[in-house]
């Protein structure tokens, strides 16, 4: 074989490599005890609101310091443990400076079961309107999508509420 | 009788997320306590060319983040006729840090160089169509009063002052003063919800 040819073909495997990559890419992950937490910036982020399988995703943004946030916490939780073809995804929007004193702590305390990672992008601006053009940026704020569609929420939940929407998700 | 709460709710954060100023609109002028008990108006401003209206509160920590970058802007644009009128649109029942006496404690911490006023009763946020704080309102004076010319966030990064790129609130305030609309008139950021 050419030399040539080589160097080309090393190049592919190395392009398609690093956009396999890219695919789940965070931009860290912070350990601290038996919990680690993923960090993404929009960019990798986004393509967790366009997973293509047969799960209900539910996702919510939150802080550990949004009151209305925590109260419903318990209930996404809920959904997640109940309804096996739902996958709860809570976001959280922390400072990432208080990640090891505030987050994690949180997170072990409260024994949350469901997946959660922390946003860190601050360009907002650009980011906010593509995840909702109506969304104002007010936290909490839930997004449910399944492979056909989704729906998105500027408001806070209870339960019911929350089983209410999944059902509309399910044919 | 479940069923018509439900309707009634419905209808509620409907006529919430319906509500509120586009650009371009007349806003509304007030009469809301200071943290000096006295009660201030845009009115009492005689000399302003416009307002810089900031809904905020105590327990925030986006509105914690943006404190000293409020003052600044208070102190860089109150000489050139556009003061911030801060206002908390919080029910303290709901979060008693947002109290009117915890208000009084925090301006002082600060050192606010301007009024930080109780939207008593909840009834201004909701004309202005504040749904976070912070939320910025930007008023022109005009003729025909006080004419909204920018919603939304201080600047692009809430977390980190010295990584700012771009100054929404300065940048509009500057094309005002050169006596011309703002480029950007509307950008969200994430803030907290107001507390009803």
């Amino acid at each position: 074989m050419p030399k040539q040819m080589v160097q080309i073909l090393f190049f592919v495997l190395i392009l398609s490599y690093s956009s396999f990559a890219q695919t789940y890419q965070t931009k860290e992950t912070i350990v601290e005890g038996n919990i680690s937490l993923d960090v993404y910036d929009f960019k990798g982020f986004e393509k967790l609101l366009k997973l293509k399988d047969d799960k209900i995703h539910v996702v919510n943004f939150w802080a550990t310091w949004c009151v209305p946030c925590v109260k419903e916490l318990p209930y996404f939780d809920q959904l997640n443990a109940q309804y096996d073809d739902v996958e709860v995804l809570l976001v959280s929007m922390d400072f990432k400076s208080s990640v090891k004193k505030s987050l994690i702590p949180f997170i072990e305390e409260r024994k949350l079961l469901s997946r959660v990672i922390l946003l860190d992008d601050p360009d907002e601006n650009t980011w906010i309107p593509k995840i909702d053009k109506n969304w104002t940026g007010a936290i909490p704020a839930t997004i449910i999508y399944n492979k056909d569609k989704s729906s998105f929420y500027e408001r806070s939940f209870n339960f019911e509420e929350l089983e209410k929407e999944i059902l509309k998700f399910k044919n | 009788m479940k069923n018509f709460i439900l309707l009634l709710s419905a209808f509620v954060v409907f006529n919430c997320n319906a509500g509120g100023y586009k650009i371009g609109d007349i806003a509304t002028d007030f009469s809301l306590k200071n943290v000096d008990d006295k009660m201030v108006s845009l009115a009492d401003y005689k000399d302003a060319k416009g307002y810089v209206v900031i809904f905020t509160c105590n327990h925030c920590p986006f509105s914690k983040a943006y404190e000293d970058r409020i003052i600044a802007l208070d102190k860089k644009y109150k000489a050139q006729g556009f003061p911030v009128v801060a206002i908390n649109p919080n029910n303290p029942e709901v979060n008693a840090d947002d109290s009117f006496d915890k208000m009084k404690v925090r301006a002082k911490e600060k050192g606010f160089t301007f009024p930080y006023l109780m939207d008593e009763g909840q009834k201004i946020y909701p004309q202005y169509g504040a749904t976070k704080t912070p939320h910025v309102y930007i008023l022109e004076k005009t003729d025909k009063g006080n004419k909204v010319a920018y919603i939304g966030a201080i600047d692009d990064n809430s977390k980190s002052p010295k990584d700012v790129t771009k100054k929404y609130v300065e940048d509009a305030i500057g094309s005002l003063l050169k006596g011309e609309q703002p480029n950007v008139t509307e950008t969200v950021a994430i803030g907290c919800s107001i507390k009803k």
